[in-house]
């Protein structure tokens, strides 16, 4: 999916962060103070140790300049590292909001085709996750990249102006420690892997047998389902055992290196001191570095692996901000439309290497009906998608009232049609919120009076809190049939000059839908109206009827022109009929 | 909290084991500064090379020592953590499967399913983490202290004062920030929902040009998201930076303490270096804890949520326990005879919400064995719900509901299991094979049973086809099989069995009329002449039961024959001549 070179990520990324110069500027600076000024603590330590030589001989004079000399280092470590850490915090949520804002703009007028072609959980999941994984790893690297180098750096520098001797032992081997941190981990690597396969499967299974409860009841496969899943779970704890414990040994095994390495430093230290060497106050310093001095390159080879991962969210969220959007040149402004709609020599496909629409010419006059009729797949939604340019034809024209569509701004397109949809789409939010979505201006007298014309106000009475109830994605609160009905009044407060029904009575039961027949009458009068439909009862009484077979249109004409002909439809009617 | 404890007290011995060893090993580490002090003190004070040869010799014994220590620890708890954490989800999964329908409505699917995994995961992490590091920090931050007030108690007073200093800063900064953090947990799901639900309806956004009302909304949610944790990280920030003085400065005062100390004799300046170090010790291990509370704050939520649907009632439906052993045995003997399947109707009730609002009201209705019923009626007039009663998935809220005499609740859902045979309205397959699928509920069926099944339900000619035969791989909710291979197949799985009662949800909706039409001839012939129940929307589809059942907003409206009800019904005309228009005749 992201072929990008990080290197190409990583020079957009810094392009990015050009906005935040000044606050990267002080993180840095704060970044670098404050690791000067923990390193220059242990030496202070090691100076005062010296000032302390015996039982009546202290140095005290001495001691108090660099207790003082302590003090000031400290309280000015303090604010750098409060400065430091407010400042990064701002600039992580800063990017985090920016990043998840412009991917979520994006999405608002990204082509259907990505939309539609792509898992909606992997863009949900780079708006949500990614964005935090990003910035986190991005910050986290960053500082702990550059702190951790600082530190090496300096503590390198502050143990060679104390011995260089001691300072080499420590230099070369601490690097063992960072490979046997390494050939741990990539032992582990095999064993994480397969606890998360095993995790996966054991989650499928699980959402499986939860989806399908009440199956798995009436089947009396609980028993069954209960020793599978015993199984596998045995499998994923054991694999989860290995995974844990070897990982777990990475950080005792490096510490014991370190620890060897601080023994080592103690008695070369200690000869050395007694030779006179070292002071008692330089080792006191040494042995603080020596056990420190591992900690940045563990962190450091941690953040690799953070800022890779880092980089490949990025990638994954500029993937989506590049994204092409719909094109929109169109500056015309369409009103009072007649509804005359002419599709000219329309070609179409949704995959170039399969022919869909060939050159398809279609004329309606305002205020015609046409049905759209074929097997399911059959490519019925295809010319819906052409006209609400969800897609762009490949070839010809479509016209409204003699301007292509294509010349017409985009919006102004899309709010001369009235759609009603299969899939039943409410926002989360009240019922009067989403009723009002074509009509913002729409009043609880006219909301009522639409919802009573399209027999939802009944339902909606009985609900908790009648037209203020909050609906949300699964609360399970409306039926789909209801559902459907509250779509069809939400276009009812405000019916543009064409419509486009798309199955948009399927959940709704034969009886209710001839109750609201008075409601679709109202809504189509003098409308040029599209309709998908299986019902033949809605289908015989269109002006014009299109079969579509395998996204052609294969038969066009009358319902009796077409009987007549006695093709597709013809077959299809009388299947029916019997 | 107590519940997971019980858990764990299956490895009582381990789960002692790994913080018993992990204090060893921290009391290993608390040694360190002795030595070292010791070697200044006595090696260097006194120019005795050998005498520090001996102890980093003692260093390096202590290092491996440690090492074996902690990876034994670490053995243990990853032992505890992972294999209770294992208990718990075989004990959730079985708990799902004893939910009621009506519990699990209640409940959700996504919510059980987050339960069982990735709360799950969170506990898991938590023991592990619990075992390991709770203990050992509280125990290093003692110990320190204790070494400190070993080598010299007057200097080490300042221990005191620094701990609990650091022990308010700690508290009061998590008592701050933590809330919050649940907060921004809560604001950051809102992001989520609110882009999941932009996705879905895409088209219906665009066709009514709420883009830019959107991007306010979202820019208005992630404004709040921010603002939150900017906020909150104030606070977080002080954290380190504020431990970080604490400590230091306690060290300066130390040092001067110290050197007083020296100065009158009684401590060496070794001593002074080992107290500062285990200063240094307590600093990193506080900065443990602060993050071991965090994590653990993550953890409780968790807990409290598996606790939660564990301690749920699994079934809110009533079971007559007195009559259910005659009960099962009459029904035993009907189902070897397989004469069974006459239902009857008394009354019966039902309101989803307990209340007198009921969907399904007052229907009395009887069923001969053998007979077939269709039932129809519009968008929720009751009839899913109402099949949903007959084999006691839910509780009839007045009347009742008896099989071959005997009230359902009377019956076990295994006995329930083998008498009916159920095809879904939503066709839903398993992963696994055809045949794993087919023999869910009996899984010693033979193969001519299968083709069978499979012959009636018309799928025989593609499962055939396919690779592999009944042995062909069905994935996840069968996506490989279309609409209607799935429907046939559903209704094989239905038949393998060969039910005293086959119900049918709905569920032709995706068959083509021809073959629709041989299933019912099919269905029409079985030869062990179960009772049919047919649930549709269709007038087609039960006009040739022996009975057919009207129902209009959960009440019966109509009760006979196709020709009766057409005569008499009006809802039944309405329905079926809307579907079949008058003038259709005059037509052909």
């Amino acid at each position: 999916m992201n072929n990008k070179p990080q290197s190409q990520i990583l020079k957009r990324v810094l392009k990015e962060l050009k906005s935040y110069n000044i606050s990267l500027l002080v993180s840095i600076l704060c970044a670098l103070v404050t690791v000067y000024f923990t390193l220059r603590i242990p030496i202070l330590t090691g100076k005062a140790v010296d000032c302390i030589i015996g039982a009546g001989n202290i140095d005290y004079d001495g001691l108090l300049l660099i207790l003082k000399k302590m003090s000031v280092a400290v309280a000015i470590t303090f604010f750098s590292q409060w400065i430091m850490n407010r400042v990064n915090n701002k600039i992580t949520y800063t990017v985090t909001k920016n990043l998840r804002e412009r991917a979520f703009n994006k999405l608002q007028n990204m082509r259907l085709s990505d939309i539609d072609s792509h898992p909606h959980g992997d863009y949900v999941s780079r708006i949500v996750s990614d964005a935090d994984t990003f910035s986190d790893g991005l910050l986290m690297g960053f500082t702990q990249l550059f702190t951790g180098v600082l530190t090496i750096i300096g503590t390198i520098y502050f143990m060679l102006m104390i011995s260089w001797k001691i300072a080499l032992i420590v230099i070369i081997a601490t690097p063992f420690s960072l490979l046997l941190a390494r050939f741990i981990s990539g032992k582990t690597y095999k064993y994480f892997g397969k606890q998360a396969s095993l995790r996966g499967d054991t989650t499928s299974y699980i959402e499986e047998m939860i989806i399908n409860k009440n199956i798995v009841r009436n089947m009396d496969y609980e028993d069954d389902a209960l020793n599978h899943f015993e199984m596998m779970n045995d499998n994923l704890a054991d694999a989860s055992m290995k995974a844990t414990f070897y990982s777990s040994i990475v950080n005792p095994s490096t510490r014991l290196i370190n620890n060897i390495i601080y023994a080592a430093v103690g008695v070369v230290g200690g000869l050395m001191a007694v030779s006179g060497g070292i002071t008692v106050g330089g080792l006191t310093s040494f042995l603080s570095y020596a056990s420190t001095y591992g900690k940045p390159f563990n962190e450091i080879s941690g953040v690799i692996t953070e800022f890779q991962n880092a980089l490949a969210c990025a990638g994954r969220l500029f993937e989506m901000i590049d994204a092409d959007v719909e094109i929109n040149d169109g500056s015309k402004l369409i009103d009072d439309v007649k509804g005359h709609i002419e599709f000219k020599n329309v070609s179409f496909s949704y995959d170039k290497n399969k022919k869909l629409i060939e050159n398809l010419n279609l004329d309606v006059k305002p205020g015609q009906r046409i049905a759209i009729v074929g097997p399911t797949g059959a490519g019925k939604s295809t010319i819906i998608n052409l006209l609400m340019r969800f897609y762009d034809i490949d070839k010809g024209q479509i016209l409204i009232d003699g301007t292509d569509i294509r010349d017409i701004d985009i919006d102004n397109l899309r709010k001369n049609f009235g759609m009603v949809l299969q899939e039943t789409w409410l926002k989360e939010g009240t019922i009067k919120e989403n009723l009002k979505m074509a009509n913002p201006t729409a009043t609880d007298e006219e909301i009522i009076a639409a919802a009573k014309e399209t027999h939802s106000h009944s339902f909606i009475k009985r609900m908790p809190k009648g037209y203020d109830t909050v609906l949300s994605g699964d609360n399970g609160l409306l039926s789909q049939g209801q559902m459907q009905l509250l779509c069809i009044t939400r276009v009812m407060l405000n019916i543009p000059p064409m419509l486009i029904l798309d199955e948009a009575t399927s959940s709704i039961d034969t009886r209710t839908e001839q109750k609201i027949q008075s409601a679709f009458a109202k809504m189509m009068e003098g409308r040029t109206t599209f309709v998908v439909a299986h019902r033949l009862s809605t289908i015989r009484e269109a002006d014009v009827i299109l079969f579509v077979k395998n996204g052609q249109i294969v038969e066009q004409g009358t319902h009796f022109e077409l009987l007549q002909k006695n093709g597709f439809y013809a077959k299809l009617y009388r299947s029916q009929i019997n | 909290m107590n519940f997971i404890i019980n858990y764990v007290k299956k490895y009582k011995f381990r789960a002692i084991l790994a913080p018993l060893f992990k204090m060893l090993e921290a009391i290993f580490e608390l040694l360190v500064p002795l030595v070292m002090a010791a070697i200044i003190n006595k090696g260097i004070g006194n120019s005795d090379t050998h005498y520090i040869l001996r102890m980093s010799g003692v260093l390096l014994f202590l290092a491996v020592v440690g090492l074996v220590f902690s990876i034994t620890a670490q053995y243990f708890s990853a032992y505890v953590a992972v294999y209770s954490a294992a208990e718990i989800r075989r004990d959730l999964f079985e708990k799902i499967l004893s939910l009621s329908q009506g519990m699990k409505e209640k409940v959700g699917e996504d919510v059980l399913t987050t339960r069982i995994t990735s709360d799950i995961n969170q506990i898991q992490n938590g023991i592990n983490m619990v075992l390991r590091l709770f203990l050992r920090s509280p125990f290093i931050v003692a110990g320190a202290t204790i070494m400190a007030f070993i080598v010299d108690v007057k200097s080490s007073l300042i221990f005191l004062a620094v701990v609990a200093l650091l022990s308010i800063i700690v508290f009061l900064i998590m008592k701050y920030t933590l809330p919050r953090y649940k907060q921004i947990a809560a604001k950051l799901e809102k992001v989520l929902k609110t882009t999941s639900e932009n996705l879905e309806g895409v088209r219906v956004l665009r066709a009514f040009s709420q883009t830019d009302a959107e991007r306010n909304r979202f820019g208005q949610i992630t404004s709040d998201l921010t603002t939150m944790q900017i906020s909150t990280g104030k606070i977080a920030a002080l954290l380190n930076p504020v431990t970080y003085v604490v400590v230091n400065l306690g060290t300066v005062g130390l040092i001067y303490l110290a050197a007083r100390r020296v100065d009158a004799g009684f401590i060496l300046r070794g001593d002074v270096v080992a107290i500062v170090n285990y200063m240094g010790q307590i600093l990193i291990e506080l900065i443990k804890l602060a993050n071991l509370i965090v994590l653990l704050i993550k953890v409780f939520p968790s807990a409290d949520r598996v606790k939660e649907l564990m301690d749920m009632k699994s079934d809110e439906r009533e079971h007559i326990l007195d009559g259910q052993e005659a009960g099962n045995n009459e029904v035993s003997k009907a189902l070897e005879s397989k004469k069974s399947g006459r239902i009857s109707l008394k009354n019966v009730s039902f309101s989803y919400n307990g209340t007198e609002d009921y969907d399904i009201e007052n229907i009395s209705l009887e069923i001969p064995a053998g007979s077939t019923i269709g039932i129809i009626g519009g968008t929720g007039s009751g009839k899913s719900t109402l099949l949903k009663l007959l084999n006691h998935t839910y509780d009839a809220t007045r009347g009742s509901v008896e099989i071959d005499g005997i009230n359902v609740k009377a019956l076990s859902d295994k006995k329930l299991a083998r008498l009916f045979g159920i095809v879904p309205q939503k066709a839903s397959l398993f992963s696994g094979t055809i045949r794993t699928n087919l023999t869910m509920a009996e899984n010693k069926v033979k193969n001519e049973d299968i083709k069978t099944a499979l012959n009636i339900s018309q799928a025989i000619d593609f499962v055939e086809a396919k690779d592999g035969g009944l042995d062909a791989i069905v994935t996840g909710r069968g996506n490989n099989f279309s609409g209607g291979q799935k429907q046939r197949l559903t209704i094989a799985r239905a038949l393998v069995n060969k039910p005293s009662i086959l119900m049918m949800d709905d569920s032709t909706s995706a068959l083509d009329l021809s073959t629709e039409a041989k299933l019912k001839k099919e269905l029409a012939h079985l030869s062990w002449k179960p009772t049919i129940v047919i649930v549709s929307q269709r007038a087609s589809s039960v006009k040739d039961a022996d009975q057919i059942l009207v129902l209009d907003d959960g009440k019966c409206v109509g009760l006979g024959s196709h020709d009766k009800l057409l005569e008499s019904c009006e809802t039944y005309q309405e329905i079926y001549y809307c579907q079949y228009p008058r003038e259709e005749a005059t037509l052909e």
